[in-house]
């Protein structure tokens, strides 16, 4: 029974946010790993690009919800998506046309194309609070609870509860399928197998008759996607604060280069090991405990880290994982 | 690569943590093409007429420089190192400005088009070097050799394993992973899968063992024999004229000796200073 309790502490506190919210960065890390692998640079704007993403959806949303339209059980946001999405990529489009093909077109060395993503990070940083402003909004609606505390008490006759919310779940499935979808489409299509030739040997994909320019395009757009995917869940999850996306870069960043920088399946497996550590070194271990060792009685709350050391965490994993296995736990591009 | 990388060292383009600098292209995909227009009667199959141009703002390399292909058969650019070999193909294929001079493909004046488009006007063009797409599979490599084909691909795949068995077998694994012989075979593979009406190689053998390069001759010939008009550099001067219909020896950008290549073996001057006696 004491071993069933601790499992449900640890599902519920450690597990199910973790895969949330590793799910969430996994999606934002590959966006960044795309564009590393693909334009070659690693593309500092990203973190906004959620947030400009995220606020557009937030718009559409109160427009939907002003016009009585709802999902159901499912959050309004949800039914926005799809032309957030198409925005963002408007405006991530337009971003490259003013900005990075000029640089294209000088052959410039990537090096400066990444300073030219920091600028286009603070222009969006400011369209994105002029948009929607700098506060914090929530705006998750429909069911809230897949599972709650009481029903689950009630259903087990465990003390201890287990709440599965609904936007925990809505991460995981939608991460999963949008995983999936591109993972076809790099592989098995021949648009997606044309941006994998850019990415190995620009050159080559040129004189195989691959218009480059085309493959930027969906590159961005692609990534714009995936952006605004990240960010409108990790939006629904927590809550949508401009200034909270341009942080989650550094653990977005410290996944995609965990993970190998250019490989798709690190960008995945990189986002949940640093969401997963993340969440078990900042959580306080002590009721876990308490049920598997009740006869050890621990001092303190048996928490490594304070929460607000969780971006740390990102980077020791970063410096260990980078010591050890300098491409990155998938042999990335940076071999 | 531009001028920039060598600003300061090349510094920030080796910290591989923020940028990719692998594979990264040298021919400006953004340029569009212009309009073709009607070619010369009379002309050859390919011709490069008198081409005259450089590499960006830079000097002129080639010199007024005359390249020509028939149908049917193989023509051979050699010369010293540094004659602008690889130059008047790449001229050829629109990869350099022109200042002078025009290139023409089966009637059609190209001089205006950009690399995309002569591929899709019928040229394929094996590079030296990075000719394949390392970390996709052989088979992949192929398919996008016929990336702006719509119809069904499978009989051209077929042939082309049938020319280059030791690839065939390999289909799966990633073209990378080949020795340098099967990469090349890889390498024609792709262009081939374009279906095009020339196939231009720039020094296929580079860099292979002598069997190797017997083995690459043949599948050339074979392919020339099959009715695909070759245009081939190549730094190999006595067996690339052994095989040669054509044979143009280039020495600084311009042309210095042109004739069969049966006629240039016998020319003394040619053998003097390119054969070795």
């Amino acid at each position: 029974m004491d071993i069933l309790n601790a499992l449900v502490v640890f599902l519920n506190f450690v597990f199910i946010p973790a895969a949330a919210y590793g799910a969430q960065l996994a999606l934002g890390a590959l966006g960044v790993t795309l564009i590393y692998g693909i334009l070659r640079f690693s593309n500092f704007a990203h973190g906004d690009t959620m947030a400009f993403g995220t606020a557009i959806v937030i718009l559409l949303t109160w427009g939907l919800q002003a016009l009585g339209i709802s999902a159901g059980p499912l959050p309004t946001a949800l039914i926005a998506l799809p032309l957030g999405i198409a925005l963002t990529a408007l405006l991530v489009l337009g971003t490259d046309r003013a900005v990075y093909r000029f640089y294209r077109r000088q052959k410039a060395a990537p090096i400066i194309l990444v300073m030219a993503s920091v600028g286009v990070m603070f222009v969006m940083n400011g369209l994105t609070r002029l948009l929607i402003g700098v506060d914090e909004y929530r705006f998750d609606d429909g069911a809230r609870f897949i599972i709650d505390v009481r029903t689950f008490r009630e259903m087990t006759g465990l003390p201890e509860g287990l709440a599965l919310r609904s936007t925990q779940a809505l991460t995981l499935v939608v991460a999963i399928l949008v995983m999936i979808a591109l993972f076809w489409f790099l592989n098995r299509t021949k648009s997606g197998k044309a941006m994998r030739a850019y990415s190995d040997n620009e050159d080559l994909a040129l004189l195989s008759g691959i218009d480059p320019e085309r493959v930027v395009r969906l590159t961005w757009i692609i990534a714009a996607g995936l952006a605004t995917i990240a960010g409108t869940l990790y939006g629904l999850d927590k809550s949508f604060k401009a200034f909270n996306y341009f942080q989650i870069l550094l653990p977005i960043f410290a996944a995609a280069i965990v993970g190998g920088l250019g490989n798709p399946l690190g960008a995945i497996a990189g986002g949940f090991l640093v969401a997963f550590s993340e969440v078990a070194v900042t959580y306080p271990w002590v009721r876990v405990v308490g049920y598997l060792a009740p006869w050890y009685e621990p001092g303190g709350l048996m928490q490594l880290l304070g929460t607000e050391y969780k971006f740390a965490v990102s980077f020791v994993i970063l410096i260990i994982v980078l010591l050890f296995r300098p491409t990155g736990l998938f042999r990335g591009k940076s071999v | 690569m531009s001028d920039q990388d060598a600003a300061f060292g090349n510094r920030g383009n080796r910290d591989l943590s923020v940028v990719n600098s692998k594979g990264r292209g040298t021919i400006d995909g953004t340029r569009r093409s212009g309009p073709t227009g009607p070619g010369r009667a009379g002309d050859p199959f390919l011709i490069g007429e008198a081409m005259t141009g450089g590499y960006g703002k830079g000097a002129d390399i080639l010199h007024d420089c005359t390249i020509a292909v028939e149908k049917g058969q193989i023509a051979v650019i050699v010369g010293p190192n540094g004659a602008g070999k690889s130059t008047a193909m790449k001229a050829i294929f629109g990869m350099l400005n022109l200042r002078g001079g025009s290139v023409r493909l089966n009637g059609q004046d190209i001089t205006a088009l950009n690399p995309q488009d002569r591929v899709k006007a019928g040229m394929g063009f094996v590079p030296q070097v990075n000719n394949i797409f390392p970390s996709m599979s052989v088979e992949e490599n192929l398919e996008m050799g016929a990336y702006i084909r719509n119809d069904d691909i499978k009989p051209t795949l077929e042939q082309v394993y049938d020319l280059f068995p030791a690839v065939a077998a390999k289909r799966r694994q990633a073209a990378g992973e080949l020795s340098g012989g099967q990469r090349q075979q890889v390498a024609v593979g792709r262009a081939l899968m374009t279906q095009p009406s020339v196939l231009m190689l720039d020094e296929p053998t580079a860099g292979v063992s002598p069997i190797v390069m017997d083995e690459l001759f043949d599948r050339i010939i074979a392919i020339a024999r099959g009715g695909l008009p070759v245009l081939m550099v190549e730094q190999n001067a006595r067996q690339a004229m052994m095989i040669a219909d054509k044979a143009y020896v280039l020495v600084q950008g311009a042309n210095a000796h042109t004739g069969t290549g049966a006629e240039l073996m016998q020319n003394d001057e040619v053998r003097r200073t390119f054969l070795g006696g």
